[in-house]
């Protein structure tokens, strides 16, 4: 019953609506984008480089790079990346934040001991300094452990958050009538504890999305992470930014998406927290 | 319309006119007219929402900033409205002196009693330090607090409720005031502490002059207290009279109405009689009366236009509502004009009480909490004794309330009983079964047959769940997966709770405290329990909402067969609705037994104090009663006196010889049966008029 009411809630706020649309949008154009244009993104046009955009038949309609690849096919191809990596990232250390911060509150005892005292040495580890250390051994493995370290080292401070929320919420008297009634802690941390956090967690996923997506490129740039030949919104940012002025379509393309992307992740956020808050009117 | 000024002298405080909107267009106080002479006592009652506070801080000119406040106040003739703040302080404290229901938020925590109330003399009055302070201790004489010289040394925090509520009073009259306003100055104490807190006023008055606004829910509070009565709802004064009057001919059918609804300790009534729905939003008030959509008495006529404070009768008597003068002509009062409830359709006579099944059993329970000290290094320094040993069982169908003041242990029982797992000491037997031998499974079949009600409505209710999955919650946790069934039975019963199915899809805070209720009784029915427990369930509601719930509890009691465990500290209301009830004080049963027996002859000297100390809303009686007024606070259940532990503060033990106090003070009393009635016990040695005889234990 909830999620019906939580979803109708959504849909009849206009902001989360527009929301919805344009992050719809930016997904078709990711991934359906590439087959419309002529270019693949491994092509490389030796006869262009450094075009600005054309609209002929088989031209090049964001423009060129310095080695000839086609901006649109690179762009997309990177933010298919990109989106899969925020996503992701977001997915696992705001999930990771609720699950960890939650049971250590409201379980108690050693187990909250034992997982705050794994949050705290995250925390004062220098998460770059390993991400540098344990990248190069990743060569060649999978991408996706990327998005593993990214979220390894995003959660803890939102799960000191989520604990502290989650310490006052087991005392209150609803919490305790689900006890009475014989429901086992892991239904009561997923059912009555954070759905009345989720303002938090929501605002956390969001911001999660596009720190990711541009921590991402702060490390690419180091050389970890995303690897050329391989592109990733991040890097044609990162790539694009020192040409940005004479030649602005690299920086313009991936920019601009970027903060589409991260617009309508945000309308979304907020319209899901207004409708799964009951006191917001909409 | 102001009150005829005939026949009396200048008047004190005079209010007219009064008006308060806040930001965003919320008429709080529209139009609020009141005189106050000297030495006169004038309640205001209402319920929350009712406007009565905000007047008072208007008066006050307390008011936070974008409150609009317009009309006019006037201290012995003097403007308050909009006069300069210095002037405004200067009146705070020397003309009018405000007593608040939090008295720590009106102390400073970090410094001292004494210097607080030297400090306020000395802001009005031009005396020495050394002066000041002697004052101060002198004050705190004056309302009773023991060891003046000593406490006014001590810091707010050191101070329990009651010592800190007197140690307020103490400060508000530092300047002899003209004028004493006082907030539900009670509503957060214990009543046998409230009714030592009332006699302090009542002395304060007399020592200095001063008139009072007395400011309350409580119409019993009033009716002791009070010379004249101004009634308050949905921000305006609806009916203003002498004391008398307004009890026992209220012409304004909400006063009527009010007065009908509470439970009557002195006179059982068989039924409550509710007001139905709830006070208007100050936000959406209807166009005519607002009490026209609860009105019984309600015409046409009633919408078009908000009706006047009028004068009815003679004397100072007022009222608005177009219809008062005919109910002053018929004499009418609430239970003529409100329809009085169906009573519960008696179920086949239940058989004598030894024959019925016992649903719960507690023998001997006992629970004691380490007393921790130190902020990194936990030490255990001593013991709370919480419930201590306590013995009381639940028969079919019947009702048995837990009383007594905070700190007795109630609260602790119910958890026990709640928990299902092995108590510290004793036993808990629910449905005959031994919450100490159960296995997973059993306890989790046997929480479908115990549910709880809890007091606060609004924490009680997931506020991020629609109604629906709240009431769906237990079904689905005990095996009803079934999406139709589940959700015909929440349709069920909401409808069982007097709301309406529709409701299954809002979410709690879009329902009224009442209503909110209503959907915590229906979350504990949804199991078909056969034990409810329900802890200060009507506690947190309004009278007129209170009586409504009241009677959807005895009727679901009867129609379910349910038998309850009433947790309360409102006598009246337990009064009403238990058959048995025990009597807790700091971890132990005082007394024990039938209603009408406990209540009608109360043995235990506790028990005694305690009905006495209950305020009633009847004039005449409040004023020939003698109260038995208890000495001192609750002991700390860490440190419970030796012997019998109400011997600190029993009047009884003051009277008795000196070797049976001896025995008091080594001996422990236990529960033991009294002969002069059939289903009586009380702890004590010298039970008030009957010889104990030994009873076996139950
Ligand atoms: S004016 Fe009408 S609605 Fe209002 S109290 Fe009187 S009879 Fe009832
Ligand atoms: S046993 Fe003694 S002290 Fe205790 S209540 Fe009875 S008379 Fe009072």
């Amino acid at each position: 019953m909830r999620s019906k009411i939580v979803l109708a809630r959504m849909l009849r706020n206009p902001q989360s609506r527009y929301g919805l649309l344009a992050l719809a949008l930016l997904l078709l154009l990711a991934y359906a984008g590439p087959f419309l244009g002529p270019h693949d993104w491994t092509d490389k046009d030796f006869l262009a480089f450094m075009e600005p955009p054309s609209f002929d038949e088989d031209g090049h309609w964001w423009g060129t790079t310095q080695i000839g690849q086609d901006v649109y096919a690179v762009t997309l191809r990177g933010m298919q990346k990109s989106i899969v990596i925020g996503f992701l990232v977001a997915l696992f250390s705001t999930g990771l934040a609720a699950l960890v911060g939650a049971t250590a509150g409201y379980v108690g005892g050693w187990v909250d001991k034992a997982l705050m005292w794994a949050t705290d040495l995250l925390l004062v580890l220098p998460s770059f300094l390993i991400i540098a250390i344990v990248s190069p051994r990743l060569k060649g493995g999978s991408w996706l452990w990327f998005v593993v370290l990214l979220a390894l080292f995003s959660w803890m401070i939102t799960s000191r958050m989520v604990r502290s929320m989650t310490l006052s919420l087991r005392e209150r008297e609803f919490v305790a009538a689900a006890r009475y009634m014989g429901i086992p802690a892991w239904k009561i941390i997923l059912r009555h504890i954070l759905p009345n956090i989720s303002s938090l967690l929501i605002i956390d996923a969001t911001l999660n999305v596009s720190a990711a997506i541009i921590g991402e490129a702060a490390l690419s740039f180091f050389g970890f992470g995303i690897q050329p030949p391989d592109v990733s919104l991040g890097t044609l940012i990162a790539d694009g930014s020192a040409k940005a002025i004479g030649y602005p379509w690299l920086f313009a393309f991936p920019a601009g998406l970027l903060v589409l992307l991260v617009l309508s992740v945000n309308l979304v956020g907020d319209g899901l927290r207004d409708a799964l808050d009951p006191g917001s009117n909409q | 319309m102001n009150e005829p000024t005939t026949g009396r002298g200048a008047p004190v405080l005079e209010v007219s006119d009064l008006n308060v909107t806040f930001r965003g267009g919320v008429k709080a106080v529209r139009g609020v007219s009141y005189r106050l002479d000297r030495g006169e006592i004038l309640g205001i009652v209402g319920e929350s929402g009712s406007g009565k506070s905000v007047t008072s801080l208007a008066v006050m000119g307390l008011l936070p900033e974008g409150a609009e406040v317009s009309g006019s106040v006037r201290l012995h003739g003097r403007e308050l409205i909009g006069a300069p703040e210095e002037e405004l302080t200067r009146l705070r404290g020397k003309g009018i002196g405000m007593i608040f229901q939090d008295p720590l938020s009106a102390f400073t925590p970090v410094y001292t009693i004494g210097d607080q109330i030297a400090e306020a003399v000395r802001v009005h009055q031009k005396v020495s330090g050394d002066a000041a302070a002697k004052r101060a201790v002198e004050l705190l004489d004056l309302v009773g607090i023991p060891h003046p010289h000593a406490r006014a040394k001590a810091f707010p925090h050191e101070f329990s409720g009651g010592m800190r509520q007197r140690a307020m009073i103490a400060m508000a009259i530092a300047n002899d005031p003209d004028v004493l306003i006082c907030d539900e100055p009670t509503t957060a104490l214990d009543v046998t502490i409230q009714a030592q807190v009332l006699e302090v006023l009542k002395t304060a008055q007399r020592e200095t002059g001063a008139a009072i606004v007395m400011i309350t829910h409580d119409l019993g509070v009033v009716a002791g207290l009070a010379d004249r009565v101004l009634v308050m709802y949905a921000g305006k004064p609806v009916e203003l009279g002498a004391v008398d009057e307004i009890y026992y001919r209220p012409r304004m059918p909400y006063t009527m109405g009010l007065l009908a609804s509470i439970p009557r300790m002195d006179r059982p009534t068989a039924r409550l009689i509710p007001i139905e729905g709830n006070p208007p939003s100050p936000a959406a008030l209807p166009p005519g009366c607002p009490f026209a959509p609860r009105c019984p008495l309600k015409v046409d006529a009633c919408d078009d236009a908000e009706p006047e404070l009028e004068r009815i009768g003679a004397g100072g008597r007022m009222a608005a509502c177009i219809r008062a003068h005919e109910i002053d002509l018929k004499d009418l009062d609430g239970a003529d004009v409100y329809p009085v409830p169906e009573p519960p359709a008696e179920a086949e006579e239940p058989g004598p009480r030894e024959e019925r099944e016992t649903v719960l059993q507690v023998g001997d329970l006992i629970r004691h909490y380490p007393l921790m000290k130190g902020a990194v290094f936990k030490r255990r320094v001593g013991t709370v004794y919480a419930v201590d040993g306590i013995s009381f069982d639940v028969r079919e169908g019947e009702t048995l309330a837990l009383v007594g003041e905070s700190g007795c242990g109630k609260t602790t029982t119910l958890q026990q009983i709640m928990q299902l797992s092995a108590p510290q000491g004793g036993t808990v037997v629910v449905l005959g079964k031994d919450s100490a031998k159960l296995a997973k499974a059993e306890r989790r079949g046997l929480r479908q047959d115990l549910q709880i009600v809890f007091q606060d409505p609004m924490a009680a209710l997931d506020p991020r769940m629609p109604v629906g999955d709240i009431l769906a919650e237990p079904l689905r946790a005990h095996g009803r997966k079934d999406a139709k069934a589940v959700k015909s039975r929440v349709a069920e019963l909401l409808t069982l709770v007097g709301l309406a199915p529709e409701h299954a899809e809002r979410y709690p805070q879009h329902f009224s405290g009442g209503q909110r209720q209503r959907i915590g009784i229906a979350r504990a029915l949804a199991l078909e329990p056969k034990l409810v427990v329900l802890d200060e369930p009507v506690s947190a509601l309004d009278v007129s909402i209170q009586a409504g719930v009241i009677n959807l509890l005895e009727d679901l009691k009867v129609r379910l067969g349910l038998s309850y465990l009433f947790v309360a500290h409102d006598l009246s209301v337990v009064r009403h609705i238990a058959d048995r009830v025990a009597v807790m004080y700091l971890g132990k049963i005082a007394e024990i037994g039938e209603v009408d027996e406990v209540y009608g002859a109360p043995a235990h000297p506790y028990t005694r104090a305690l009905l006495s100390a209950i305020p009633l809303p009847d004039p005449e009686k409040e004023r020939t009663r003698t109260r038995i007024l208890l000495e001192g606070d609750l002991p700390s259940p860490a440190d419970p006196p030796s012997g019998c532990r109400f011997r600190t503060r029993c009047p009884k033990r003051a009277l008795l010889g000196e070797p049976e106090a001896r025995r008091c003070a080594e001996e422990e009393p236990s529960v033991v049966r009294l002969a002069s009635g059939a289903d009586h016990g009380a702890a004590c040695h010298y039970p008030e008029g009957v010889e104990a005889v030994p009873a076996p234990r139950p």
